[in-house]
């Protein structure tokens, strides 16, 4: 017993060494994706986070018209940089709307007061768990959703002035 | 100059730590005393080339040398001088090369003040310690050279990292690496007697010391990093189970179970292999750690040039230095004898319980640290957040408090269970009266495992004062003394950590100057707001006159920017009181003059680093209390001689 006992040890580092090499050795990535693509939005019902929007619901998503569902937060600097992108895209008439994450509702009101407003509904979800529900990993994010309240696409990171006519694309996608 | 000074030493010290390795090897193998005679110069002049390379990088940081790559990538000569010195080790090249020069000062010292160990032993120790020298002058000569040169030099340097200037960085990374890369000489130590088959009773006797040296300034190194990031961060948290801060947890687990086992080697002659094992395992931490954190294959807050290449470089070094003990122990320690036995109520056995939960929260942290990574080798992403390790560390590391409680009031080999209840029951009435008490006051504000934590706390505070009980203060020796204060430390940090996590308040505000906030009995007035500078940096500041019924005393968090990186900080203000701290953390400004403020009320959150400081403090009583009885005996011995 003794014999076999004292070389469990190196066997347990061995494994830990191979473990280690093949977490050097793969390929970086660190980008996280939904496993909710193609799927139904999770069931969630928010409460308003702006003063002058209402609250959010995943049964208001399924309205028959594809639209978008941006993920943010006013204490997030690349949220402030995608305004004006989804301003663009309002003013394309796209329906937008969103859930800001830990967040408090005076400092939603100053972040839409300086950047713009161009959600139709705003759900506050202060500790996270419909964006980690949601599958999202991080702010800002941007959901495209279909007609039927199904994920039809995740656009992680900021949405950039060259990728808007990608989302609309998208969009048009998943009538 | 200066710089290429410095190389030379580094080549120098790496070519004696090979001469080193050869003496060793040779003498014991052929038995030559005249070779090992040459072994312990060449290690003291190994620790005397590593501090002057490591003096001269300190004087090219001072003096801002930017034709050096590394000074020039890390320093900024607007950077006041304590930070330019902090410099040098605030990046990898210069705390690889720290890590060098603490292991080539470590072996130095085994080679001049180790006069216990068996000669034998004590040359394979110095050549255990040359040869993982050896690996780590080879990683920073090959591929992390701290004394390149640029050409042409920059004008001026990109700066360090705002976070790391701090005063508290001055202090904190040189103690933890002299503890963590300290536990070398304990690794080396137990590669040395498996070597020459000499695990026994004086063997334990004469690396105890070093352990103890080593574990004292890695607990100083784990509690001043604690506060740096609680206040320097800005979070209010004093631990995030961050993969640096595990690195740094783990070797000082498996330290402290060393710590523990190789006393019971030392006065009972038990837990050989076990013992030798946790020798290897803590040095082996301290590399594993060193790997994750520099090769970039886990995320952590902490920034560090990341390197797939240095990290395969430290792979291989593990594998070799790891995988050889491992091999070495499995290959040599059958042929050590079983250690003497003991009976199942005895001190012994209650120091294996200590070593046994210490093991097992060396297990959870190190499989939550690496959880992510075993995840991701099958296509998953996950990570592991606090609350794994609260919930399943938690309530083994409060067992393991009640068994600190028992272990220095029941006697050595064999002791009644009655005997030791009986010494035990002004404890066990305090933790009831305690828990009775807590339950009154702070029914349905208290969690589970902070009211387990507070009543344990509380009991084992009192229970290690027992050793203490009807002795004679001043004639009690300075090692007892040693444990109690280190026990007792557990228990005052362990009470901070409860108090800091059930009742602690929290207030986020966004004020106008002018207004005033009410929290947890205290009064902040936010009197103004305003710009301030200081030598690299300009920022805002928010005065805050705070009282709770006395007089106020201005409180001034701030915003700093920094140009060089460009980057924003803030500094929290920091109210000490003694039940507690008011933090007070200055945010963004939002619309209509106000600003974002983070208020906490933390009470008797101080008790976490002063029982930080006291285990400390018991370790270093403890050495001192081992030491000077050896040298009385000595000295007694030559006046009976005489």
């Amino acid at each position: 017993m003794r014999k076999v006992l004292i070389w469990v040890p190196l066997l347990l580092f061995l494994a830990f060494i191979a473990l280690f090499a093949s977490g050097l050795f793969k390929p970086d990535d660190r980008i996280i994706h939904s496993r909710l693509v193609g799927q139904a939005l999770p069931a969630f019902d928010l409460p308003a986070a702006a003063s002058d929007r209402p609250g959010l619901s995943s049964a208001q998503m399924a309205g028959g018209k594809p639209r978008l569902l941006n993920i943010f937060a006013s204490w997030c600097v690349p949220c402030a940089a995608e305004a004006p992108q989804l301003m663009v895209l309002k003013q394309a008439g796209v329906e937008i709307d969103a859930i800001a994450i830990r967040d408090a509702r005076a400092d939603v009101d100053g972040f839409l007061a300086r950047n713009g407003n161009p959600f139709a509904r705003i759900g506050l979800d202060a500790r996270s768990a419909v964006q980690i529900a949601l599958g999202s990993s991080g702010v800002p994010e941007t959901f495209v959703i279909d007609g039927a309240g199904r994920i039809a696409y995740q656009h992680i990171g900021e949405i950039r002035a060259d990728d808007v006519p990608m989302i609309l694309e998208k969009l048009r996608d998943a009538q | 100059m200066i710089a290429e000074f410095g190389l030379a030493a580094l080549w120098l010290a790496a070519a004696l730590a090979l001469l080193q390795l050869f003496l060793a090897c040779v003498g014991l193998k052929g038995g030559k005393a005249e070779l090992l005679d040459a072994v312990r110069p060449a290690a003291v002049g190994q620790g005397l080339l590593t501090a002057a390379a490591f003096a001269a990088l300190i004087s090219l940081f001072l003096r801002s040398d930017m034709s050096v790559l590394l000074v020039a990538m890390n320093s900024h000569s607007a950077k006041p001088w304590l930070y330019k010195f902090a410099g040098s080790w605030g990046n990898h090249e210069g705390s690889m090369l720290l890590w060098v020069t603490v292991m080539g000062v470590a072996g130095a010292a085994v080679a001049m003040f180790e006069r216990a160990l068996r000669r034998d032993t004590h040359m394979a120790t110095l050549g255990a310690q040359a040869a993982i020298s050896l690996g780590f002058y080879a990683f920073l000569l090959f591929s992390s050279n701290p004394f390149a040169r640029i050409d042409p030099p920059p004008p001026d340097g990109q700066g360090l990292n705002p976070l790391l200037q701090d005063p508290g960085l001055a202090f904190h990374p040189p103690t933890l690496y002299l503890g963590y890369v300290g536990l070398s000489v304990a690794f080396s130590f137990a590669v040395g007697a498996l070597l020459t088959r000499t695990v026994d009773a004086a063997f334990a006797r004469a690396m105890r010391p070093w352990v103890l040296a080593a574990w004292v300034l890695l607990t100083l190194g784990i509690t001043a990093g604690s506060y740096w990031a609680y206040y320097e961060l800005g979070w209010g948290g004093w631990w995030f189970w961050d993969p640096v801060e595990n690195a740094s947890l783990m070797p000082w687990l498996a330290a402290t179970a060393l710590l523990h086992s190789v006393t019971v080697l030392a006065t009972r002659d038990g837990l050989r292999a076990w013992t030798i094992m946790l020798a290897v395992v803590a040095f082996s931490m301290s590399m594993v750690g060193t790997f994750l954190v520099r090769s970039g294959i886990l995320t952590s807050v902490h920034a560090f040039a990341v390197d797939p290449e240095r990290g395969s470089f430290i792979l291989v070094l593990l594998a070799i230095y790891i995988g050889g003990a491992l091999a070495l122990f499995g290959w040599r320690i059958g042929s050590v004898r079983e250690g003497a036995p003991f009976e199942l109520v005895s001190r012994e056995t209650l120091l294996v319980v200590n070593n046994l939960l210490l093991s097992v929260i060396l297990g959870i942290v190190l499989i939550g640290t690496l959880y992510p990574l075993m995840t991701e080798a099958f296509g998953h992403k996950v990570s592991v957040g606090a609350p794994y390790f609260d919930r399943i560390a938690g309530p083994i590391a409060l067992a393991l408090m009640v068994a600190m409680a028992a272990g220095p009031v029941t006697r050595w080999r064999r002791d009644r269970a009655g005997a030791v209840a009986k010494r035990l029951s002004v404890p066990a009435a305090v933790a009831l009266l305690a828990a009775a008490a807590i339950g009154i006051f702070a029914w349905g504000r208290i969690g589970l495992l902070p009211y387990l934590g507070l009543t344990i706390a509380i009991a084992v505070g009192v229970a290690s004062l027992a050793p203490l009980w009807k002795r004679k203060l001043l004639r009690t020796p300075l090692f007892t003394w040693g444990m109690v204060i280190a026990h007792l430390g557990c228990a005052v940090s362990l009470g901070g950590m409860a108090c800091d996590s059930a009742f602690t308040v929290e207030k986020l505000v966004a004020a106008r100057p002018g207004e005033t906030i009410r929290t947890a009995g205290w009064t902040l007035r936010f009197v103004q707001i305003r710009p301030v500078a200081g030598d690299n940096w300009t920022g805002i500041q928010a005065d805050m006159a705070v009282d709770r019924g006395g007089a106020p005393v201005l409180m001034r968090p701030q915003s700093r920017f920094f140009t060089s990186p460009p980057t924003t900080t803030s500094e929290a203000a920091l109210l000490t009181r003694w039940n507690g701290q008011l933090y007070v953390v200055l945010g963004e400004e939002v619309e209509g003059g106000r600003w974002q403020l983070r208020i906490w009320w933390k009470p008797f959150v101080t008790l976490i680093w002063l029982g930080g400081a006291l285990i400390a403090l018991g370790g270093a009583l403890a050495l001192v209390g081992r030491e000077r009885r050896g040298w009385l005996m000595k000295w007694r011995a030559r006046t009976v001689a005489a």
